[in-house]
């Protein structure tokens, strides 16, 4: 198919790449790009980092590809609903836009805190959107006395080396064991944490939040062993939940973990089969990953939102028999702390992990990840020109450790990493 | 001008520092802080800097965006 009318439902990376891909693959049909915000597509990685010190204006992430794409965009109309008889999105102005395609790119919020009146107390934030980050960035402009940030994943980490930069006292809790516990595990997640410590972060693990208090405003947090820790700015990074609440009642497989999709990237209906021509991409979409032995995860990496994409795009224009099941490596990266952390593969339910080259002690090393003797992740800190080098044999399931005898590593301590159990399928 | 750099294949080789140092600075060890809305007179340094890149992680659009229009 390389005509007639295609209509994308997101217009962040993945809408965007999607698209273009269709263009590049030779779509020569009418294109629309439906997005609930009202900005052209922009890049959300440096809105955690150089968006909120200042050295980057919030709106100045508009990604390359916009201007050349030849589509209607269909912009702050968020999609609302989905006839799938009669194959077309419904708008939340009321608008309906018929299509023969659809490619389903809606990506994820962040979670919210979940008791609602306290999340509305001013001074409270979440950061997705470049909106957030401006909200964000004019808190922090106002010199608060102390900020809190709700979970040490990746964004919570991130924004507290930006805010560490800017010289705001912060403090960090979450219930984990180490930041970065549920990617990467305690092993290397307590490596970041020595440097969160010693970039002045006040770092408050195996601890939750249990209510935010505050008059209007908010003011302070009481935590769980009855202490507290007062703060006028909050930032809830707690994860984020898929944008899928649209299609309840379209007979979809979708909740908030994702909407399911095959390996070609087509939505899968109530009973599990592929819809004809509904696809998905990007953060939103569960697919079968065969590193998972098929088992369905949803990847809110930045390169999978691109990758995908394109290969739902010919999916959509040559049929799903043409392009395979979808099995890109996962790979992501973060900057935080002086650390450019990088990772390939999915450490999800590793049983071991082997510093393979480098040393924590010299500040850069490469450690590798195994499940049941086979090699299944890698991450590499501030050592990213290792990392390629691993995608094979993560590809492969090469046996783990993939090295041994290396010249740094003669003899590589193979450890539990400290991952959060496997969630049963 | 907009740029983006894929950061998972970008290696730190610092090129595009060389290159377009107004635009491109490397932090740390390997943390490539970059402008994604250079002006347009800095067009040839940025191509420059596209050109230098021994992982071709820079991606550059010069053409304006079209005015958005309803579907």
């Amino acid at each position: 198919m390389r005509d007639g009318t295609i209509v994308v439902a997101g217009a962040s990376l993945a809408g965007l790449r999607g698209a273009e891909a269709l263009r590049t693959n030779g779509f020569s049909g009418r294109l629309i790009l439906v997005g609930d915000e009202p900005h052209r597509p922009y890049d959300r990685p440096p809105l955690s980092k150089h968006v909120l010190t200042g050295e980057i204006p919030p709106g100045a992430t508009t990604l390359p590809g916009v201007g050349t794409l030849r589509a209607e965009w269909r912009l702050g109309t968020p999609a609302a609903g989905l006839d799938r008889a009669g194959r077309a999105l419904l708008l939340a102005d009321g608008g309906r836009v018929p299509f023969d395609r659809l490619l389903i790119a809606t990506g994820a919020r962040a979670r919210a805190w979940p008791a609602p009146e306290e999340a509305r107390l001013s001074g409270v934030h979440t950061l997705r959107s470049r909106d957030d980050a401006a909200a964000l960035a004019a808190g922090l402009a106002a010199r608060p006395r102390r900020v809190l940030i709700l979970g040490a994943g990746f964004i919570g980490c991130e924004v507290a080396s930006s805010i560490r930069s800017l010289g705001l006292p912060v403090t960090v809790v979450d219930p984990a064991p180490a930041p970065l516990a549920q990617a990467l595990g305690r092993v290397i997640g307590g490596f970041v944490a020595g440097r969160m410590v010693a970039a002045g972060v006040d770092l408050r693990l195996g601890m939750r939040v249990t209510r935010l208090e505050g008059d209007r405003a908010v003011r302070r947090a009481r935590l769980e062993d009855g202490g507290t820790v007062e703060a006028d700015l909050v930032v809830v990074a707690l994860g984020a939940v898929r944008n899928t609440g649209w299609l309840a009642g379209a007979g979809l497989d979708a909740d908030e973990g994702g909407l399911s999709c095959d390996g070609a990237c087509r939505a899968l209906d109530g009973e599990g089969h592929p819809v004809p021509d509904i696809f998905a991409a990007g953060d939103v979409a569960r697919f079968p990953h065969p590193l998972l032995g098929n088992r369905p995860v949803a990847l809110e990496h930045w390169g999978n939102a691109v990758a995908q994409a394109a290969h739902a795009a010919r999916a959509m224009l040559d049929g799903p028999d043409s392009v395979g099941p979808y099995a890109e490596v996962p790979a992501f990266w973060s900057n935080q702390f002086g650390l450019t952390i990088k990772s390939l593969g999915l450490t999800e339910g590793a049983d071991a992990v082997a510093i393979v080259q480098g040393s924590p002690r010299a500040g850069r090393f490469l450690a590798a990840y195994g499940r049941a003797g086979r090699t299944v992740a890698a991450v590499s800190v501030n050592a990213g020109r290792w990392l390629p080098a691993y995608e094979g044999p993560i590809r492969d399931g090469a046996p783990f450790p993939p090295i041994t005898g290396g010249a740094d590593q003669p003899r590589p301590e193979s450890v539990p990493p400290g991952l959060p159990a496997p969630k049963v399928a | 001008m907009r740029v983006v750099v894929d950061l998972n294949r970008c290696q730190a080789y610092a090129q595009c520092c060389y290159a377009a140092p107004d635009r491109f600075v490397l932090r740390g060890d390997e943390i490539l802080v970059y402008d994604p809305a250079p002006p347009a007179s800095d067009r040839a340094a940025v191509d420059r800097a596209v050109q230098a890149c021994p992982v071709r992680a820079i991606r550059v659009e010069h053409e304006d965006a079209p005015a958005e229009r309803p579907a």
